[in-house]
């Protein structure tokens, strides 16, 4: 479903994605783990079309979308719930669904979906003539995730879900992510909890430095030594 | 006596509620795109000598005018960001300001060539009638003129507060990279609203023709004058906007009849001060 080649991104001078390939099969949970400022971020903003790679293609559904403006890679149907959530802080909860549901294709059902993603998270339903800003972290990230979802994406990446919550609401993130991809969708998933997103992926890529150092299926990285000092302190 | 002072008030605030509509265009430039619009009089005026001229040429009542010439306004805007401002975005402030000052001067060398440096003005029909309430005396012009304002700033709260693209639009102002994450059309919204804010201004300007003369050098007062409004009333909020310009046309009356009428400027300036000094966000800004 997402295919990136040979992916080489700067900033400035600075490279931040060395030679970056990976695959995402269509309904498939591929996971990406690395150290902070190893580029995870850099590749999940290359591939929605927020920063311009240098060199290398990226593919969705066959379809060449490296340098396309963000916009037009969103209306292709590739989500995204971004680090730090990136909610708007100043608009409802409401107004909040209702900007993610502006892209062309998912405009006609916007309805239909805002009531799907209040029978998926009822927190926001109640809260929803609320600031977004005022809702609890947990609560922000359902909001994110259901903003996401507004726009009916087939394929959404996860960058750091769990980051900042609570055990237990880290649960519920990873329990969602699951239930999405049950209903069909595929996930690029990038979190610093390495055990629950590996064991969560069908494959997986340790990027370091910008570049993929290893990769292989969740189990295989569960059980690989380097992978296992590095990320999981065994 | 005291019904003389209440005249003055009531003309003020009349006045004032221009003002804000004209500020409203600053603000909601500046709250989203983040560029502060230095040629904002010289637009403005730019409005005014559009409106002369169709009154004069084809007998309309300027209000008539209004909404041709915020269209026009709202066209020059959206090119203006799509094809000029777009290119400084990420560049620091200062060169983005340079650009913005040099519009200005352009614009008001512009209006110069183009009119001439006489004043131009209107004749109303209803140009001398009023209103009489009690022992109030209302001028006919001003009310009107007032009355347009709220309309027009009473569709931009409504756009912004119920539309699609005016959620869009907020969400922009409010998060830029949250915007891209849910894949906004950022380049277009911007362009978007910055030609909403020059409709504003062109809105304003149709209505400034009612209250007082033409001509090209009147930019830089007006710029000022927004920015003093927009401050006063809290950066960012569009209804601070509007109360800035009520506080504003009412301190520009009473410095009129305690003081005298040159003085105007001077009691605005001396009040932002004070502002600044009790509530530095403004009226109804939010606290940084």
């Amino acid at each position: 479903m997402l295919e990136v080649r040979g992916l080489d991104l700067f900033y400035g001078d600075a490279r931040a994605l060395d030679d970056v390939s990976l695959v995402v099969p269509e309904g498939a949970v591929v996971a990406i783990v690395g150290a902070n400022g190893a580029g995870k971020t850099s590749l999940i903003r290359a591939i929605a079309g927020m920063l311009k790679p240098r060199a290398g293609s990226i593919k969705f559904r066959g379809a060449e979308i490296a340098g396309l403006p963000s916009h037009r890679v969103c209306d292709l149907g590739v989500g995204q719930v971004a680090e730090g959530r990136q909610i708007f802080p100043n608009l409802s909860v409401s107004d909040n669904l209702d900007v993610g549901a502006m892209l062309p294709r998912a405009r006609a059902a916007a309805h239909a979906n805002k009531a799907k993603v209040y029978e998926m998270f009822p927190r926001l339903s109640e809260r929803a003539k609320q600031f977004a800003g005022t809702l609890s972290g947990g609560e922000q990230q359902m909001l994110a995730i259901g903003r996401c979802l507004m726009a009916r994406p087939d394929l959404i990446m996860f960058d750091e879900p769990s980051l900042g919550l609570s055990p237990a609401l880290a649960r519920d993130v990873f329990d969602i992510v699951r239930r999405l991809n049950e209903s069909g969708v595929a996930i690029l998933l990038v979190e610093q909890n390495v055990a629950a997103s590996l064991s969560l992926a069908s494959h997986a890529y340790v990027l370091e430095n910008g570049r993929v150092v290893l990769e292989g299926s969740g189990d295989e990285l569960l059980r690989n030594d380097a992978v296992r000092r590095a990320y999981l302190g065994l | 006596m005291p019904a003389t002072y209440a005249n003055i008030l009531i003309s003020g605030a009349l006045a004032g509620l221009i003002y804000g509509l004209s500020a409203l265009g600053l603000s909601v430039i500046f709250g989203v795109v983040r560029i502060v619009n230095f040629a904002h009089g010289e637009m403005m005026v730019g409005a005014m000598f559009l409106t002369t001229l169709m009154v004069n040429a084809l007998g309309l009542d300027p209000l008539l005018c209004l909404p041709v010439v915020a269209a026009v306004l709202f066209v020059f805007g959206y090119l203006l960001q799509r094809f000029l401002i777009e290119r400084v975005a990420h560049l620091p402030d200062h060169m983005q300001f340079l650009l913005m000052a040099a519009l200005a001067t352009t614009l008001t060398a512009a209006w110069l060539m183009i009119f001439g440096p006489e004043t131009r003005g209107v004749r109303l029909s209803y140009g001398y009638d009023s209103y009489e309430v009690g022992p109030l005396i209302l001028d006919k012009t001003r009310v009107f003129a007032a009355a347009a304002a709220l309309v027009v700033a009473g569709l931009l709260f409504a756009f912004f507060r119920w539309s699609a693209t005016g959620k869009a639009i907020r969400a922009c102002g409010d998060n830029h990279t949250g915007a891209l994450v849910v894949g906004l059309d950022v380049r277009k919204l911007y362009a978007l609203t910055f030609g909403i804010g020059a409709m504003c201004l062109g809105a304003a300007g149709a209505i400034m023709v009612m209250l007082i003369d033409t001509q090209p050098y009147l930019g830089p007062q007006y710029t000022l004058l927004a920015f003093v409004i927009v401050i006063l009333g809290g950066l960012g909020s569009m209804a601070g906007a509007m109360l800035g310009g009520l506080v504003i046309g009412f301190s520009e009356a009473l410095a009129g009849v305690l003081f005298q009428p040159s003085l105007k400027s001077a009691f605005s300036f001396a009040l932002l001060i004070v502002i600044l000094l009790v509530r530095p966000q403004g009226l109804l800004g939010k606290r940084a």
